[in-house]
């Protein structure tokens, strides 16, 4: 097959019968080892585009954080008709419902909670549409909860199992959303099809389900074509322009977001792949500088006026409205040229045109070797706007190679080759106290009983009142992480199967191979005050001091011990421990669809949440008070100097936190260093 | 050897070029009205450890040094534990890295000038903090005269010793035109001067006081303004 369209390209494997995006970039990109100066400034369209969001910004503002919501049209990719900010200034077109900033209806994840959110914000469901999800069509949700088990209920209502992806879409999918553009839909058509001729034979439930998966995957494909057309557009061949190509991305990506309300959101690593199309139209004299900023401010534009009706409380819990459109940019190939391009450059640019923003949450793939020009723009962005994100290039493409890209915030994978299945977290700080407890619940009532909540099987707790001893409390730590890491996996399992029955990412499934790479992201909260919790019990003297029911609720703690955030190995070991020893209990166990068992450490606002379910624990911490980001000393701990700090959290073993490491840090100008 | 240290930071980037490792010491004869560590005056207190122990847990961070960073000792005075910071030094130059000692240079004494000569052998920058160029004002601010500043400084001028003048600027206190003037003076004539620089005064080491239950010898006196700054930077030459 070749197509006009690939003029002017270097061809080979991807054009040879395949899908292979990352041979279509390796074979036609355009290193750029040059500084910032080429760039333009907005043109005067998206100048006028960017004034009417921001108004209805304002508008959104003033309404209490929802300006319109649908309340009828269940949102699918061909739900609505045509919408516009203003039609004729667009290059690049298409909105998530038929007005900007109208939020759509998406009940797939769990029909309560649709409802739920619209009524905060003081709509009405439209009871069709609430009867049909309620008598006719089973969500998420209701599956979820159909198979939980009494324990599983116990673990979510303590907290020690929070933020699971029972009641809402698990985000953190990223299609490849460049292939619509690179091949046109018709060729993908094609080869899901000849995918799905090639799973035959017998009719075990897992081929049964893959064939109708694919099934899924094609008609979905066939209803993004129908999206292009409601604007006029024809994506079902590959794009022949640079515009074209960024509207054909853009368009898969819509697609993606108007069939799934997922708490990650993420749309890849694109800006070096439509460099390649830019490149071809300066060269071929059809477009200018300007003209090509105006397509990556405008596409950027359209990222940032990606909203979900959700619930207040989940705003609460990100400090925000988040929808983690993560772009990743930037990074080394595996042959040592850099893959930035001037299109790096120029969507890093688009934090100046339009002003700062946090979303699309513009992400540098940060390599020692990038090119000094592009590392100083960066810094210079940085300070200008304080909106980019960093993460190490160094560390992920070893494994991940060079076309990985970030989903949410530090979760690497393969574009088009590797899904997750997002796990939310386990609180081990929580964990550590139900080890003293014997798997009572600190905070949480029994509602029956009224007596603390036997949340783990009844498991012996600390006894006496003497200082608790440290290889007693190791043991007894174990055991409570074994049955921890057990229900954990088990809940995810049970969440993720559901998952797949009641709402399937087909579109975005559509965008990667048929055969892909599953990840069972896991997660943990709460390791730095376990860790110096452990210190403590180790170092000095703790004493449990128990209530009238004889249940530990606080600690009094004798002498001093090292605490983590201050390389020192003394406690920073206990970290790598931790670690380790909860992940290799993770692995241990059946995780769904053969998926690989990953583990993050990155609540970067939630640990707030999280802090104010936990109770008093060993290290001095205050019931409720938060626990640290991510992979953070506690607040206030790290008392050597921010090395000092970075080098404690950089011990954490990567390998057994494949899934991402966090690491929050700010910093005042004026600690960087003087400016004479 | 052992030294008495107050505390350390890893991650320092206002005491000398790059970034740098930086060894608090314990103890000071100086008793500066601003001084923003006055829990480093003390000689008693503060942890022991051997110089290599220190020389170990700094170089931990030597990769951060790539950028003309190093290791500095500040205080504290650490010209009162000479022969501890010039075995650290030994130390950590013997591993690459370079040394900045950031001292008032009180302990210089002109009738024994050869008595920190091994300490300045292995010291690559020398951070001179001269408080007050009239010996009047040295004496209120500080409690000593400024002769044996003023006599280190020429000292190491006469050596070829590279060093940056630093001066603490306090409104009413260090910053009339006069003396500064007298100070750009002192400073053209001498020979090895990398760098001037002035320090706007902070109040951030009033809590430090507070805490000591010290009574803060400034108080109510507040940093200088952004043009007091600029206009002492001018008469000093840091802007020319």
């Amino acid at each position: 097959m070749y197509y006009e369209q690939w003029n002017g390209f270097n061809l080979g494997k991807w054009s040879d019968d395949e899908v292979d995006v990352r041979d279509f970039i390796q074979r036609n990109y355009t290193p750029y080892e040059g500084d910032g100066s080429f760039l333009a400034g907005p043109t005067e369209a998206t100048r006028k585009l960017w004034q009417k969001i921001l108004e209805l910004s304002e508008e959104e503002r003033k309404a209490g954080g929802v300006l319109k919501a649908d309340t009828s049209v269940v949102s699918t990719l061909t739900s609505h008709g045509a919408g516009y900010i203003d039609k004729d200034l667009e290059k690049i077109v298409g909105l998530q419902t038929d007005e900007p900033f109208k939020r759509s209806l998406q009940p797939f994840g769990g029909i309560k909670m649709a409802e739920q959110a619209l009524n905060m914000y003081g709509y009405e469901l439209d009871p069709k549409v609430k009867e049909i999800f309620t008598k006719y069509r089973k969500t998420h949700n209701d599956g979820v909860y159909d198979a939980y088990t009494p324990e599983m209920r116990r673990a979510r209502t303590a907290h020690i199992l929070t933020g699971l992806p029972d009641t809402y879409g698990r985000g953190r999918i990223v299609g490849d959303y460049r292939r619509v553009a690179l091949y046109g839909v018709d060729y993908l058509i094609e080869q899901k099809k000849k995918d799905k001729e090639l799973i035959c034979g017998d009719m075990i439930p897992d081929r049964v389900r893959d064939r109708e998966e694919l099934t899924e995957q094609i008609k979905a494909l066939g209803e993004l074509k129908k999206l292009a057309e409601i604007y006029g557009r024809d994506i079902s061949k590959p794009a022949g322009t640079a515009q074209e190509a960024v509207q054909a991305l853009y368009f898969g990506y819509l697609g993606a977001v108007k069939d799934q309300n997922g708490a990650a959101m993420s749309i890849g690593r694109n800006s070096t792949f439509l460099d390649i199309y830019i490149q071809r139209d300066i060269e071929r004299g059809i477009l200018d500088e300007s003209g090509a900023q105006e397509l990556i401010d405008q596409f950027v534009m359209k990222l940032r006026i990606v909203k979900f009706m959700r619930i207040k409380e989940y705003n609460e819990l990100f400090s925000g409205d988040p929808t983690w459109v993560t772009e990743s940019i930037g990074g080394m190939g595996v042959d040592g040229r850099t893959l930035v391009t001037r299109s790096s450059f120029r969507i890093l640019h688009t934090l100046e045109n339009l002003g700062p923003a946090p979303e699309p949450n513009l992400t540098v793939l940060w390599s020692k070797h990038l090119p000094a020009a592009f590392k100083k723009f960066c810094a210079e962005i940085s300070i200008k706007t304080s909106a980019i994100q960093y993460e190490s290039d160094d560390l992920m493409r070893p494994e991940m190679g060079d076309d990985y890209c970030i989903a949410c915030c530090v979760s690497c994978m393969r574009v088009g080759k590797d899904m997750q299945f997002f796990g939310a977290r386990a609180n081990l700080a929580k964990c550590l106290l139900y080890a003293i407890n014997g798997g009572k619940d600190e905070l949480t009532k029994d509602k029956k009983t009224g007596k603390p909540l036997q949340v783990s099987p009844m498991y012996s707790p600390v006894l006496g009142d003497g200082p608790l001893d440290y290889d007693d409390i190791i043991v007894k730590y174990e055991q409570m992480m074994d049955w921890l890491a057990g229900l954990y996996v088990n809940t995810l399992n049970l969440i993720h199967y559901m998952h797949d029955k009641y709402s399937y990412e087909a579109l975005e499934m559509a965008l990667h191979d048929t055969n892909v790479r599953r990840f069972f992201a896991t997660g943990i909260a709460g390791l730095s005050c376990a860790v110096d919790s452990l210190s403590a019990i180790k170092y000095a003297k703790v004493y449990p001091v128990r209530n009238e029911e004889g249940l530990v609720v606080d600690f009094r703690t004798e002498g001093e011990y090292p605490q983590y955030g201050n390389n020192d190995d003394r406690v920073d070991s206990i970290a790598v421990w931790l670690v380790k020893t909860f992940m290799n209990k993770i692995k241990s166990h059946y995780t769904y669809r053969q998926s690989v068992p990953t583990m993050s450490i990155l609540t970067i606002t939630s640990n707030v949440v999280y802090g104010k379910k936990t109770g008093n624990t060993p290290d001095g911490r205050r019931a409720g008070q938060p626990l640290a980001p991510g992979a953070n000393p506690m607040h206030g701990r790290d008392k050597s100097g921010a090395l000092a700090s970075l080098e404690s959290v950089a011990k954490l073993p990567y390998e057994y936190s494949r899934d991402g490491i966090s690491n929050t840090f700010s910093v005042t100008p004026a600690s960087l260093g003087k400016d004479d | 050897m052992e030294g008495h240290i107050h505390s350390f930071e890893s991650f320092g980037t206002v005491d000398g070029p790059g970034i740098r490792f930086v060894v608090f010491m314990q103890g000071c004869p100086m008793r500066c009205k601003y001084c923003h560590n006055p829990d480093t005056w003390p000689f008693a207190g503060g942890k022991t450890y051997t110089a290599a122990e220190v020389a170990k847990n700094a170089l931990r961070y030597k990769n951060y040094f790539t950028g003309g960073g190093g290791i500095t000792v500040s205080g504290g005075e650490p010209m009162a534990q000479a022969d501890f910071v010039q075995e650290l030094f030994t130390l950590v130059r013997a591993a690459g890295v370079t040394t900045a000692l950031d001292t008032s240079g009180i302990m210089f004494n002109p009738s024994d000038v050869h008595r920190f000569d091994g300490l300045l052998d292995v010291t690559d920058l020398v951070l001179l903090d001269i408080k007050h160029i009239d010996d009047a004002s040295h004496r209120q601010l500080t409690g000593h005269s400024n002769a044996n500043v003023l006599a280190f400084a020429k000292y190491l001028s006469d050596m070829g010793k590279d060093m940056w003048i630093r001066h603490v600027l306090v409104p009413g206190i260090t910053d009339d035109d006069d003396c500064l003037t007298r100070l750009a003076e002192f400073i053209s004539g001498l020979n090895s001067v990398k760098k001037v620089e002035v320090l706007p005064y902070h109040t951030m080491g009033e809590v430090k006081y507070k805490n000591l239950g010290i009574d803060y010898p400034l108080r109510g006196v507040q940093p200088p303004s952004a043009e007091r700054v600029a206009n002492a930077k001018r008469i000093l030459g840091v802007i020319r």
